[in-house]
């Protein structure tokens, strides 16, 4: 079962727990012509502590890393597809203008050159549809973040501890996982050149 | 009547990629004055200021869409209200085309296209060319 799917499951037993023991002190108060004060805090003790473990277990889901880092990254990464296959249809097609005004130099192949060219051109098409698919799923996720950041808001105000695990840090990747993090935005990508420089260091 | 190859023909687009594949794809059918703009609004001050026999429409833009442009264009009284107008998008929805048919949309080209399709879709607006 998922990390998230146990966690609801959890809450979702607890709540029958504090249902459980509501409806126990309900009926020992309207059965018993005398409840000891000593049953009845026994059992809000009972309740007082399936609520901590409930605010523990929201906390450990870090909603806030939702809206503040894990959409924000993966935004960023649909913006630079869109950005690199614009880069690279672009220098796609400056390349098809080139072959097309060379076409007229090759003859009886020339009408055929032209015709593959325009071809490359016809593809190249993708990269207009894919960046707009791409900007609908950008659009979704912001405002989804933006849902997340208002639930948060309402929440935190009655679950402190939701203020708080925003600072913790939260990389939970072991091994050789905490190293597998894609290509890297072009802003945080360090240069050919500086790894170069790095790596004459070790020669040193 | 045989088509004016040299009429203006304004293509509409926010992804310089495609504007860049239609002018190409234009400029190999034998269209010689083409020009461009990014959004609604950019190709309503171009409508306004030059004679276009032909123009070429994305429908997703901002701030101004394609869809917004046509019915400008359609609802003015000025002489551009009947210059024929493609549309060129990848909304393939029933209820996009039968709203642009409504608005007054000539033709109707589902993104990716080819050249073939681009020229019969022209054709069917202009004449044979």
């Amino acid at each position: 079962m998922s990390n998230i799917a146990e966690q609801r499951s959890g809450y979702l037993g607890n709540k029958e727990k504090v249902a459980r023991i509501i409806n126990s002190v309900l009926e020992k108060v309207s059965k018993a012509e005398e409840v000891s004060r000593e049953a009845i805090y026994k059992e809000l003790l009972d309740v007082q502590s399936i609520i901590d473990e409930m605010r523990q277990q929201v906390g450990s889901l870090k909603a806030s890393d939702i809206s503040g880092k894990h959409i924000p990254g993966a935004t960023d990464e649909l913006d630079a597809v869109v950005a690199a296959t614009a880069e690279a249809t672009s220098t796609i097609m400056d390349a098809c203008d080139i072959i097309q005004e060379k076409a007229s130099d090759a003859g009886e192949s020339s009408d055929a050159i032209v015709a593959e060219v325009m071809k490359i051109y016809e593809a190249c098409s993708f990269q207009d549809i894919t960046g707009q698919r791409i900007t609908s799923v950008v659009k979704t996720l912001r405002k989804i973040e933006d849902k997340v950041d208002n639930l948060i808001a309402t929440m935190s105000e009655r679950i402190p501890i939701l203020r708080d695990e925003a600072e913790d840090d939260d990389d939970e990747r072991q091994g050789d996982e905490k190293f597998l993090n894609g290509p890297q935005l072009p802003e945080n990508a360090i240069s050919q050149e500086d790894i170069d420089k790095l790596l004459a260091e070790f020669d040193d | 009547m045989a088509v004016d190859m040299n009429m203006n023909v304004l293509i509409v687009d926010d992804y310089t990629t495609m504007l860049r594949i239609i002018q190409n794809l234009l400029k190999q059918l034998g269209f010689k004055n083409i020009d461009e703009a990014t959004d609604g609004t950019a190709a309503f001050e171009k409508v306004q200021q030059k004679n276009y026999g032909l123009i070429i429409s994305d429908w997703n833009m901002e701030p101004m869409t394609g869809y917004e442009l046509l019915q400008k264009i359609r609802s003015s009284d000025k002489p551009y209200k009947n210059v024929p107008f493609i549309m060129v998008t990848a909304e393939s929805k029933t209820e996009n085309v039968v709203a642009a048919k409504k608005a007054g949309v000539n033709n109707y080209i589902v993104k990716p296209f080819n050249a073939e399709t681009l020229k019969t879709k022209i054709s069917s607006v202009i004449g044979d060319f």
